[in-house]
């Protein structure tokens, strides 16, 4: 029932195109998060999604009904969805109680069974003793559990979150974020979580969608998308992957490894089942894959540009002796000595071919 | 889905949006109609004849004449002192500043033939301060004011008000970082203020003048007051004149004089268009607003002159107002003995006319609020968040009544309603009714526009929220929008309330017996010589405007910034 289906969404500002051609399958009961940096049109989404925009072109289902297509267009009230706010949105004039009742005295829920419903809902977010404060007096995570109980309120088949956490301190963010956690395991609710914040995304969601420019670039799980990036984008968004060019050698089509030749040295990576050997590919390396070795020992060669310290180790940051123009970054222990100016040669343990590399 | 529930929300959004345009069409529009059409075929049949009459008449051009002289002059008065008082205010360290912005925003929200009558008090024979200066007139002597000079001034000081409120609100909104780039340039305060601040003020500065032009212009009460004595007439005095002689009967020719004001005023905002799109004043970065410049040891002087300015030009005037109303006639002289609260047991108690004038123009006022609150706030909600082409375009029809001189509305609405309605047949014309009319009309923008403005200051997802909770467009209005928006809606309903309660030139041509409104009871005694009566009823007038402003002072932290045009 509440399966989302978003099929070839098109929607432009002007001559901006803010969503080109989206397609996206979000399961019954899923956590996805639709991951971006700010103006890549997670927020477009979002709103196409609501129903607060009409779609150009192609078409949003929910379940099996068509909420949105070039000439048909329910109305975010008739939607039946939830949405929690950035900026959470409480009404300043009602009480907490009476911005949690409020979808249900829409609905026409007559008490009790009103008040037992709202009761339970603030219970369900821990704020029972709140029920008659106004919002502008509680904290900012209160005010989040709020909202999130109005959401929930009225049993939606989708809820969707709009940066929820982007407004919250750093300590608040951690609790929130097992709060969203534990609420969906516990409900079961289909959640669309929109988000610019990378490890937000990891924590949560089932599967993380990465939008770039108006485009999907890819839909995997968290794992699958730090491994296996699909692009350049996505590669180097992510966990902050070093593209560094490659010559695949030979690929082992068993174990989904291959030889590649990086900087003139013989490397072990991975690789996708399709991937065929070739010239001037790239390859997705993680500042852990990097490692300092002895002068001796087989490596790259690399010049250090910056030590950054932070806290426990320092962030070395250095490029190739042989491709200047390239940024490598890794971590070495606190008790290194390395310095500015020195060179070192750096063992790559590991590495991803991206299979869209070179086009 | 089922198409039932479609239809009805289409009904309610196309529906409120299409009954908002009717309204918006019948008060703004309808009425502007028929004058152009009065203008071009007078009783329907298409005629020169008055066109020539009056083109050919010398006291048009006379009258012409003197409109542009005074309406230029009191812009140059009011440009001179609003200017240098928006500067100080806005950006220098003076203190009290709330009391100061409240004094000299006043005079605007008293009606402009109390403020005459105040002036002609305070140079009059029986003036307080002239005879304490030993050179007060005697009796049968000519007031000073009783001229072009006279008038250029007071409509300086009525107006100057509007220079200085479009100005500040430029100013504020003057990102800090130009200033402080041009001082750490190394360029002094006064440089900085003549080759950054004033150039960038340009638009508000050339907004206000285009504002005060057309409202110095279209002001009736100060040139009725102190012109016509001297048969110094403008236009609006003159179609007034026209209309008192001859009523129903002149009407083909004052609609092409009231034409000829309005093409005046057309002209004097084109050429403010014309000005501003000639060259890039757009601010582009978004800091914070300009810290104030510390005057150091001049700030003790600059004060000085201001409160001095104050006292000068409003404490003065309404004193010699308020003690005039207390002389029991015309040239005694004003003593603890002499002093009588006579003319007020009189105006308030004694007098049909005055009762009859207090009901029509509270109950008139609280209506004319009341309704224009009551669009505004569903028509401002289409303009800020559901912009459309066709919106542009019902702004424009909101905006026009008011700018054109309110004479020109008043005979637009003669010519719409001078035979009974269409299918009805009942005829609005020598009623209230058509008075309040062109009260709906013509002061529409003014409480619209604080709407709008709360409607900025509301962040979106409000009602997003209560829409995604399954509310439709009719409740969200009622449960939502409606209390987030109410202060600011409150503030406009004042703004509406107080213009037309103390407003003239709409109803000294449209009044009848039994719709006088204050304003025609307080010209009709000052034209009769019952200066005392007119004195004392402006007094009260006074008091009503400053007290129902410094109340709203009760409620100005819940108000959106500025829609208090005398809070700083």
């Amino acid at each position: 029932m509440a399966r989302l289906t978003i099929e070839h969404v098109t929607k432009s500002f002007g001559a901006f195109r803010a969503l080109d051609e989206v397609s996206l399958e979000i399961a019954d009961g899923e956590f996805m998060a639709i991951l971006g940096a700010s103006g890549c049109g997670k927020t477009t989404l979002l709103r196409q999604i609501a129903g607060f925009d009409k779609v150009d072109a192609g078409r949003i289902m929910i379940g099996d009904s068509v909420v949105s297509e070039r000439g048909r267009h329910v109305p975010p009230e008739r939607r039946r969805i939830g949405i929690v706010f950035q900026s959470y949105a409480l009404w300043p004039h009602m009480s907490v109680a009476e911005n949690v009742a409020y979808g249900l005295t829409v609905a026409g829920v007559k008490e009790p069974e009103r008040a037992r419903r709202v009761a339970a809902a603030l219970t369900l977010v821990e704020l029972e003793g709140f029920a008659e404060r106004r919002p502008a007096l509680l904290s900012g995570g209160q005010r989040q559990r709020v909202a999130l109980a109005r959401c929930l309120v009225t049993e939606p088949s989708l809820v969707l979150l709009d940066e929820p956490l982007a407004n919250l301190d750093v300590n608040l963010r951690a609790s929130m974020e097992d709060e969203f956690a534990r609420f969906h395991a516990r409900t079961g609710t289909t959640m669309i979580y929109v988000t610019h914040d990378q490890s937000e995304a990891m924590a949560l969601a089932d599967r993380i969608a990465v939008m770039d420019s108006g485009r999907l670039r890819q839909v995997a799980s968290p794992s699958q998308l730090y491994r296996e990036p699909a692009d350049d984008v996505v590669a180097a968004f992510i966990g902050e992957g070093m593209l560094l060019p490659v010559d695949v050698r030979s690929v082992d089509e068993g174990d989904g490894t291959c030889d590649v030749d990086l900087f003139g040295r013989r490397v072990k990576m991975r690789c996708g089942s399709q991937q065929k050997p070739g010239a001037r590919m790239r390859a997705c390396v993680r500042a852990h894959d990097l490692t300092v070795v002895a002068a001796a020992s087989p490596g790259v060669d690399a010049l250090i540009d910056r030590a950054i310290y932070q806290g426990g180790d320092f962030r070395l940051e250095a490029h190739p002796v042989v491709a200047p123009g390239l940024h490598l970054h890794l971590t070495v222990a606190e008790t290194s000595t390395l310095r500015p100016g020195q060179a070192i040669r750096l063992d790559v343990a590991d590495g991803w071919i991206i299979p869209a590399a070179g086009t | 889905m089922p198409d039932a529930t479609d239809w009805r929300e289409r009904f309610e959004s196309y529906g409120l949006l299409w009954g908002l345009l009717l309204v918006v069409g019948i008060l703004s529009v309808a009425p502007l109609a028929r004058l152009l059409a009065e203008g071009i075929a007078p009783q329907g049949h298409f005629s020169a004849g008055a066109l020539e009459r009056v083109f050919s008449s010398a006291a048009t051009w006379t009258a012409t004449r003197h409109s542009l002289l005074t309406a230029l002059g009191g812009t140059f008065v009011a440009l001179a002192v609003g200017g240098v008082i928006a500067v100080m205010v806005a950006l220098t360290d003076i203190r009290a500043r709330n009391a100061f912005v409240f004094c000299f925003v006043l005079p605007m929200m008293i009606a402009p033939q109390v403020i005459a009558l105040a002036w002609l008090q305070l140079f009059g024979p029986s003036s307080p301060l002239l005879k304490a200066l030993g050179v007060a007139q005697t009796i049968g002597g000519r007031n000073p004011l009783y001229s072009p000079q006279g008038i250029i001034l007071v409509l300086g000081v009525q107006y100057a008000p509007l220079v200085f409120l479009t100005l500040r609100a430029g100013l504020r909104a003057l990102p800090g970082a130009m200033v402080e780039a041009g001082l750490a340039s190394g360029a002094g305060p006064i440089t900085v203020l003549r080759t950054i601040v004033l150039p960038l003020m340009t638009p508000p500065l050339v907004a206000g003048v285009a504002l005060t032009f057309v409202s110095c212009l279209g002001n009736f009460g100060i040139p009725a007051l102190l012109g016509i004595p001297a048969n110094y007439l403008v236009l609006p005095t003159l179609i007034y004149q026209r209309m008192a002689g001859l009523g129903p009967g002149a009407l083909a020719e004052v609609s092409v004089l009231s034409m000829l004001i309005g093409f005046i005023a057309i002209v004097g905002i084109l050429l403010q268009d014309l000005m501003l799109s000639r060259r890039d004043f757009r601010v582009s970065t978004t800091s914070a607003a300009a810290r104030p410049f510390e005057l150091e040891r001049w700030r003790l002087p600059v004060e000085v002159a201001l409160w001095m300015w104050t006292t000068l030009v409003l404490v003065l005037p309404l004193l010699a107002l308020a003690l005039g109303s207390l002389v029991p006639a015309v040239g005694v002289a004003l003593s603890a003995k002499t002093a009588t609260l006579a003319n007020y047991e009189f105006v308030l108690f004694g007098h049909d006319a005055v009762r009859r004038a207090l009901f029509n123009s509270f109950s008139m006022s609280a209506t004319a609020a009341i309704a224009i609150v009551a669009i505004a706030v569903p028509l401002a909600y289409f303009v800020v968040w559901r912009r459309t082409r066709l919106l542009k375009f019902v702004n424009f029809a909101i905006e026009v009544p008011y700018a054109l001189p309110g004479v020109v509305l008043a005979i637009a609405a003669i010519l719409l309603f001078l035979k009974p309605l269409p299918v009805v047949g009942v005829s609005l014309y020598n009623t209230v009714w058509i008075i309040l009319f062109c009260y709906l009309g013509r002061f529409l923008v003014l409480g619209l526009q604080p709407v709008i403005g709360g409607y900025h200051q509301i962040d979106r997802t409000l009602e997003e929220a209560s829409q995604i909770a399954g509310a439709r467009l009719a409740r969200r209005l009622v449960t939502i929008i409606v209390p987030l928006i109410a202060p600011a809606a409150a503030a406009g309903a004042l703004l509406v309330f107080l213009t037309a309660f103390n407003e003239l030139t709409v109803s000294a041509l449209l009044w009848s017996s039994g719709s006088e409104t204050l304003g025609v009871v307080f010209f009709s005694f000052q034209q009769g010589g019952d200066s005392t009566y007119a004195s004392a009823l402006g007094t009260l007038t006074v008091a009503v405007a400053a007290g129902s402003m410094l109340s709203t002072l009760l409620m100005a932290d819940r108000l959106p910034a500025g829609v208090l045009p005398w809070r700083d």
